[in-house]
C-alpha cells in the first residue's frame, strides 16, 4: 500500500519535473527566433529588380521607412543619412541604408530611384506591390496611416526612426529624427564593429 | 560632378546646422509689416528630385492688441498652399491639416517652422532649388494680404538667418 503510494509519489513527481521542462522550452521559443523583422516579403528596388526580406543579409544596414510626398522627416532624414555616411567615410564602407516607402500607391521604382540616387548611391529605394509592402511593414512593427489632405490628396503619418541591422539582419537599436550627428555616428560605428 | 556636390553641401549643411543661417550673406532677413503683424524670418527648404511638396516656414508677430488669424497661403507659381501641424508622437510623425489657419495671439510670436506649424505647397510645379527664392502671399483675418519673397535654404535647413545664432 504505502509501496504503491510511493511509487505514484514519484510519478507525480516525474511529470511535474516534465511540465516545468516543456513549459520552460515552450517560453523560450519566441526569444530563439525573435519574430521582430522576421516576415518574408517580395518587393522591388529602385530599378524595378525583385528583391525580399534577405537584402539585409551580409553587411550592417540602415532601414528607414517614409514616403516622398514627405515634406520633412523624410528629406530631414535622407540628408541626415548622407552626412553619416560622409563623416564615416571609408570606416563606413559595409554599412547599406534602405528607404522603404509606407506610399507605395504613389511611389513607384522610378520616382523612389531619382529621389534616393540624388541624395547617395549608399541608399536603396524599397517600393513594389502595396501587399507585399504591407507584410514588410507589419515584419518591422511600422505604423503607418493616411491623412485625407482635400481631393486625392494625402499624407502619410509614420514610425520616423532610423533602425539599425546587424549583418544577419536582426533588429540592434534605432536613432531618433533629429539625433544629434555625434550620437548618430557613434551608433553606426558600434554596429560597424559588431558586425 | 553636381551629384556629388550636393552631397557636399547637404553634409556641410547637417553638420553644422547652427552655421546654415550663413546662407543669405550673414543678414537676418527684414520683417515685413502688414497692419499690426510682422512677418520675419521666412524661408523655404529645397526639395529633392520628384518631391512634390516643398515647406515654407516663417514666425508672425502680433504687436497689437487683438488676435489676427493666418487664414490662407497662396503661392499660384508653385503650387497650392496648405497649413498644416506636424508633430512627434513617440516615434511616429504625425501630420494634420489646420483648415482653420493659425490664431496669431494679441503681444504673441507664432513661429512656423520645421517639425511643427508650417505651409507646404502641395503639387510643385518646380523643385525649390537652394540659392534661388519663393513668392507666397500670406492673408490674414484683419490685417490683409502681404506678398513675400523668400529665400530657398537647404533640404534640411531649421531656420532662417539669425544674428544670435
Amino acid at each position: 500500500m504505502l509501496k504503491t503510494f510511493r511509487l505514484w509519489l514519484w510519478v507525480a513527481v516525474a511529470a511535474l519535473g516534465l511540465t516545468a521542462l516543456v513549459g520552460a522550452w515552450l517560453l523560450r521559443q519566441p526569444e530563439t527566433t525573435s519574430s521582430f523583422g522576421g516576415g518574408v516579403y517580395s518587393v522591388l528596388d529602385q530599378n524595378g529588380q525583385k528583391i525580399d526580406q534577405t537584402m539585409f543579409q551580409g553587411h550592417p544596414s540602415m532601414l528607414f521607412f517614409g514616403y516622398t510626398h514627405c515634406p520633412d522627416v523624410c528629406p530631414t532624414t535622407m540628408a541626415e543619412m548622407a552626412a553619416w555616411f560622409g563623416e564615416l567615410g571609408d570606416e563606413g564602407k559595409a554599412l547599406h541604408a534602405y528607404f522603404v516607402t509606407v506610399d507605395p500607391e504613389r511611389d513607384t521604382p522610378a520616382i523612389m530611384g531619382d529621389y534616393v540616387n540624388w541624395v547617395s548611391d549608399r541608399i536603396t529605394g524599397v517600393t513594389g506591390d502595396p501587399v507585399e509592402i504591407a507584410k514588410m511593414l507589419k515584419a518591422w512593427g511600422i505604423f503607418s496611416e493616411k491623412v485625407p489632405l482635400g481631393g486625392d490628396d494625402y499624407a502619410m503619418d509614420h514610425t520616423a526612426s532610423v533602425f539599425l541591422l546587424n549583418n544577419k539582419g536582426e533588429f540592434e537599436g534605432t536613432i531618433a529624427f533629429r539625433e544629434n550627428t555625434a550620437t548618430a555616428v557613434g551608433k553606426l560605428r558600434n554596429l560597424l564593429a559588431k558586425s | 560632378m553636381f551629384r556629388t556636390l550636393f552631397r557636399a553641401a547637404v553634409a556641410a549643411i547637417v553638420l553644422s546646422s547652427p552655421s546654415l543661417a550663413l546662407a543669405q550673406d550673414g543678414h537676418a532677413p527684414a520683417a515685413t509689416t502688414i497692419g499690426a503683424l510682422e512677418v520675419h524670418d521666412g524661408f523655404a527648404r529645397a526639395t529633392l528630385p520628384n518631391a512634390p511638396v516643398g515647406g515654407v516656414f516663417f514666425a508672425i508677430t502680433n504687436t497689437g492688441t487683438t488676435p489676427d488669424r493666418l487664414v490662407s497661403v497662396t503661392a499660384p507659381e508653385l503650387g497650392d498652399g496648405q497649413i498644416h501641424e506636424m508633430s512627434m508622437q513617440g516615434d511616429v510623425m504625425k501630420m494634420r491639416p489646420l483648415p482653420d489657419g493659425i490664431v496669431i495671439p494679441a503681444g504673441e510670436t507664432v513661429t512656423l517652422e520645421p517639425s511643427g506649424l508650417h505651409v507646404m505647397i502641395m503639387g510643385l510645379k518646380a523643385p525649390f532649388v537652394e540659392g534661388q527664392s519663393v513668392k507666397v502671399t500670406l492673408t490674414f483675418e484683419t490685417a490683409g494680404s502681404v506678398a513675400l519673397e523668400l529665400p530657398v535654404l537647404g533640404v534640411a535647413a531649421d531656420s532662417a538667418a539669425h544674428a544670435h545664432h
